[in-house]
């Protein structure tokens, strides 16, 4: 059993970091897990994204012809993936670069954020894709919120800046998490659980 | 999937068919792993073997190999150069191994090319050294893509003259990390440069690593040039004008590549024990192709997969052995195909061997696998059916 993700949008916002978060707490799980950049040529402004593979026996085809889910960040990045998830899969669009634009689909479940505006919120407007992975992980359940917890603090230990900016970094890493979570949880029909 | 070695024992028993409806958490010895990438933990990997030095030159897709050298080696007191060229990396290297240290060079399909004459002198003068070629797509400089289109060059010898090296290809970035060991035990064992084959896959994925690195034994032989204090001066060359001196000395190669072809094959079996069909692949190609073996199973279609660990030796005698139980062999490449050309020398025409590849950076899917797969089980179907029609051995 094998689930995938892409996660697409522009370099810098943080989509890589998104994506080790979640191969990290694959592991942490005991899980397997993959995770591969689109490495071509990219300009800066340009897009950028990773492919992250959690299974529970050893990761076959690094390629994926129909992903899980995608989250998709900036408009190119819509146009590029939203054709490539598979049925029944997620579609996970940042609104706050993305507007109105949508998907064609009607077989996959679309699930809107603001992603922008929840990362202000939770202390942090560049932590966007932390709010991402929230949602992701909130709404699709492949890893423990306590192990994206645990990788989070993790990588954010692995910075060789001050202890007192580090503990500021994983607070707003973990705050961003926890907007995200929220915002995935309420399913069609379901009042939200605030 | 557990590689087999010298004909060790039947491949590790197939995977339930009933998948788990729902991702299942593992032990702790896997939490406890490591999210490394391929590039690093090659590196670090040949860190741990006891490298004492280490040249290179960047390049894409193997950059951050150089780059944890360029860190790791000054920290631990070793050493790490980055030349001024691929030329002069695989030089300093022929320089250092003839000492006896412990060395290893890095690069991409461009800079290997370049390294091919001194792979020669180090294969003619029994030096040994660890050289990893992250595969990109060619040919020239080609693009930064993954890629298995320099088997030739890696198997068929790269440089002039009779000679051949080990190659090891991993499939994952677990098996690379202990395939550096080894690769540095070979090296040391039969006096040879050895080559390990990655791609741009490989070298930019992350994925879990054990951490269990290992230190081979060092073979410090009798022919390292150590300061000749109080012994009689040794050379290390590969030059030699007398044709029959010479001549002995390319017996004694080929002695030695006998020996190898004995004792070194390496590959992987999976679902192959009730398989009607086999396909055959290697590194990143090798897990696509476990996807559409699994796809295809799921469909009703017998097939397993082989997986040769050693490209050179081959290991000819044990896809023979299977070639006689299955209906057709897929070769699938990240080529235009080269090892098929192997897998048909093995085969013999024992059953008809197809192709399926995928150039310039490209990776086939696994459904297109599946199909490739689909393909060949039609015309072995249809030429069943009509005796008249003999396979073409499948060469579409």
């Amino acid at each position: 059993m094998e689930r995938s993700v892409v996660f697409a949008g522009f370099g810098g916002q943080g989509l890589l970091f998104a994506g080790q978060a979640l191969a990290r707490a694959a592991i942490k799980d005991g899980l397997e897990v993959f995770w591969i950049p689109s490495y071509g040529p990219e300009m800066r402004g340009g897009t950028a994204s990773c492919t992250v593979i959690v299974g529970d026996t050893a990761i076959g085809s690094p390629v994926v012809d129909r992903f899980d889910a995608a989250v998709v960040m900036n408009p190119p990045s819509l146009r590029k993936f939203a054709s490539t998830i598979g049925s029944g899969g997620l579609l996970l669009i940042n609104e706050s670069l993305l507007g109105e634009e949508h998907s064609e689909r009607t077989d996959i479940d679309e699930l809107r954020l603001p992603c922008t505006e929840l990362a202000a919120e939770s202390g942090d407007d560049k932590l966007v894709s932390i709010v991402a992975l929230g949602a992701l992980v909130g709404r699709l359940g492949w890893v423990t919120p306590d192990s994206v917890r645990a990788a989070l603090r993790e990588m954010a230990g692995k910075s060789r800046l001050g202890d007192a900016r580090r503990r500021e970094i994983v607070e707003a890493d973990l705050s961003a998490f926890e907007a995200g979570m929220r915002a995935a949880l309420p399913v069609q029909g379901l009042a939200p659980s605030v | 999937m557990t590689a087999h070695h010298e004909g060790s024992g039947p491949a590790s028993p197939p995977s339930p068919a009933g998948m788990p409806a729902t991702i299942s958490a593992g032990d702790s010895a896997r939490r406890s792993r490591v999210l490394m990438k391929g590039n690093e933990a090659i590196a670090e990997a040949a860190i741990q073997a006891g490298c004492d030095a280490y040249f290179g030159y960047p390049i894409t897709p193997q950059a951050e190999l150089l780059e944890w050298m360029a860190r790791r080696m000054p920290e631990l007191g070793r050493v790490f150069v980055q030349a001024e060229s691929e030329l002069g990396a695989i030089n300093m290297a022929l320089g250092a191994a003839a000492t006896g240290a412990r060395v290893m060079v890095s690069s991409s399909s461009p800079g290997i090319s370049l390294m091919a004459e001194a792979m020669s002198y180090m294969a003619g003068s029994g030096t040994p050294m660890v050289l990893v070629n992250v595969m990109r797509a060619g040919p020239g400089l080609g693009g930064i893509g993954p890629s298995q289109s320099d088997y030739f060059q890696a198997t068929k010898g790269h440089g002039h003259g009779d000679y051949r090296v080990p190659v090891l290809a991993p499939a994952s970035i677990d098996e690379a990390v202990e395939l550096v060991a080894t690769a540095f035990e070979l090296a040391e064992k039969y006096r040879t440069p050895v080559m390990l084959v990655a791609d741009g896959i490989l070298g930019q994925a992350m994925e879990p690593v054990s951490l269990r690195f290992r230190t081979p034994e060092r073979r410090t032989g009798d022919w390292a040039l150590t300061g000749a204090a109080g012994r009689p001066p040794r050379i290390v060359k590969s030059i030699d004008l007398v044709p029959e001196v010479l001549e002995r000395r390319n017996l004694d190669l080929q002695r030695k590549y006998r020996e190898i072809r004995r004792h070194e094959v390496r590959w992987d079996e999976w679902q192959l024990e009730d398989a009607e069909y086999a396909i055959v692949a290697y590194g990143t190609a090798a897990r696509v192709a476990r996807s559409a073996v699994a796809r295809a199973r799921e469909r009703g279609i017998k097939v397993g997969l082989f997986r040769p660990v050693t490209l050179w030796p081959f290991p000819e005698r044990e896809l023979a052995r299977v070639s006689q139980h299955v209906h057709g062999i897929l070769t699938v490449e990240l080529s235009s195909g080269q090892m098929v050309e192997d897998v048909r020398l093995a085969v013999e025409g024992r059953c008809p061997v197809a192709f399926h590849g995928r150039m310039g950076g490209l990776v086939p899917t696994p459904d297109e696998v599946l199909g490739a797969l689909k393909a060949l089980r039609g015309k072995v179907q249809r030429a069943a059916a009509d005796p008249a029609l003999h396979h073409d051995g499948g060469r579409s």
